[in-house]
């Protein structure tokens, strides 16, 4: 029952957290982010979706399925594990590690990264050092269902769901049905500050 | 975990931990092995005081996988030869900056010593008979791959258990995963007390065989010959070998592990080694895997509050 994915809903759900996005909201940022892509990649041809672990891979999923209702097409999609390419392991100790799956070769696709939150911009950076180790896309995108700014790098999205103005003691938390049990966007204010999710 | 010195210094939850990375970092078949940037500035020394050519190779493929700068340093022609003491060589490394040792030794006790040495992670990579504790650990991981599960299962451990150091480490691991094992063997190759392990023993391979998941083979070391431990290895490889008469009557999904080298013809034979059932190569091939998940708990572990094993 106090599995870490229950517990990241149960802060959002927490009652100092403020919900910024409802389900419904949600919903059509992820069919809005869809037409983004598809627009600025004028259609779905050469594109692969890769979620970033944990939230990111859902998120690609319902692009994937998006982009199917509109366009009839099935974009390949898969997930990027960016533990191995942190540049902070020896601050954080060795974190479990999920699985990289890459559905097809990345070489001269589009690939889209998506992730839940984007904040420091240190996974991205890790997820793109992952996909260039792979192979050699001939662009790499950046989805984000939210931006909370705050970034250490400079690293912006192609397409953001919601941006959202925060202070950096304030904690944001995507909580979605596949992980977390229902889907929504929740702004918490944390007295230790930062976020504990990782700063992606 | 702060050291990897003896499988005993493990528990089940730890050996799980370990495995579980170490399947994350096997390559899917047809795909050309992943590099990770996960060590990079890190630098591995590779302590080698005794011969060894697949643990040494097997480390320094892992290390380098890691991006982690390897320095290979071996008996010969190096300061030891010159009569360096212990102490001293590990001293020494210290004060140049290594970020863990990977040691081989002939004496048991080595690794261990070393790490009151040294505050970076010291790997056993085998010490006298004592342990070979990433050996068991392959090991583990290559009959989990294959059964899926390493609980309820019946292993026999056969041959020279009293000079094997991977025996000590494969019972411990084997044992501490909730399997059973049987230890096959004349009894001048046992050690003369069982005390701390939980095993049965025997002479009699083929009664045994009919219930037997895995038949863990040891090395027949030759210099043991003239040592009037047995008579010969042909009366070894009639009594206590694996050929394909014996492996008609294991089960159909029992498997044949040996840690290599293997002597063909006397604790194998040649149609065994090479039959499906001998997970030999799949033993060196996840040795790499596990190596890069021993190297990466150590190493990830930078700060004391981080411990989590």
């Amino acid at each position: 029952m106090s599995s870490p994915a229950r517990s990241a809903g149960e802060v959002g759900r927490s009652a100092t957290a403020r919900q910024v996005l409802t389900a419904d909201d949600l919903s059509r940022a992820v069919t809005r982010l869809a037409h983004e892509l598809l627009e600025a990649n004028k259609g779905p041809q050469g594109l692969v979706l890769l979620g970033i672990r944990t939230r990111g891979v859902p998120l690609a999923w319902r692009i994937n399925e998006a982009i199917r209702q509109i366009e009839g097409a099935e974009v390949p999609t898969g997930a990027v594990d960016v533990t191995l390419y942190r540049d902070d392991l020896q601050h954080r100790g060795p974190l479990p590690l999920g699985q990289t799956e890459f559905p097809c070769p990345v070489d001269g696709r589009v690939a889209v990264l998506v992730d839940d939150v984007l904040y420091t911009g240190r996974t991205i950076r890790a997820a793109m050092e992952a996909v260039l180790e792979f192979g050699r896309p001939s662009a790499i995108r950046l989805v984000a269902l939210v931006d909370r700014g705050h970034r250490e790098l400079p690293i912006r999205a192609d397409h953001v769901g919601k941006n959202l103005p925060t202070a950096t003691d304030q904690r944001v938390s995507v909580t979605l049905a596949e992980v977390d049990g229902a889907d929504g966007v929740f702004i918490s204010t944390n007295s230790r500050g930062g976020d504990s999710e990782g700063g992606g | 975990m702060r050291h990897l010195i003896s499988i005993r210094d493990l528990d089940a939850d730890d050996i799980t931990r370990i495995l579980d990375t170490a399947e994350e970092f096997t390559t899917p078949a047809g795909e050309p092995a992943r590099k990770y940037p996960t060590l990079r500035t890190r630098t591995v020394c590779n302590l080698f005081l005794e011969d060894s050519t697949r643990t040494r190779i097997s480390f320094d493929i892992a290390a380098k996988r890691l991006s982690a700068d390897v320095i290979n340093f071996s008996a010969k022609g190096s300061s030891v030869s010159k009569g360096e003491s212990f102490k001293d060589t590990a001293l020494t490394l210290d004060a140049m900056g290594i970020d863990a040792v990977v040691i081989r030794s002939a004496s048991a006790g080595a690794p261990l010593l070393l790490s009151h040495y040294l505050d970076v992670p010291v790997l056993n990579a085998g010490d006298g008979w004592h342990q070979h504790p990433t050996q068991a650990l392959l090991d583990l991981f290559t009959i989990r791959q294959h059964f899926g599960r390493l609980d309820d299962l019946h292993v026999a451990i056969v041959g020279d258990v009293l000079h094997s150091r991977v025996a000590r480490s494969v019972i411990e691991g084997v044992t501490a995963m909730g399997a059973r094992v049987t230890l096959v063997a004349p009894d001048t190759l046992l050690p003369p007390s069982l005390a701390p392990w939980d095993v049965e023993i025997t002479t009699d391979l083929d009664a045994l065989l009919p219930e037997l998941d895995v038949v863990y083979l040891l090395r027949v070391q030759r210099e043991r010959m003239s040592s009037g431990f047995f008579p010969s290895s042909r009366e070894y490889a009639r009594f206590w070998g694996m050929n394909v008469e014996r492996l008609a009557r294991m089960k159909d999904r029992a498997v044949v592990l040996h840690p290599g080298p293997m002597n063909r013809g006397v604790e194998i034979t040649a149609d065994v080694a090479d039959s499906d059932a001998a997970l030999v190569t799949d033993q060196v091939a996840n040795g790499v895997a596990v190596r890069m998940a021993c190297l990466y708990l150590l190493l990830g572990s930078g700060e004391p509050q981080q411990e989590a094993a």
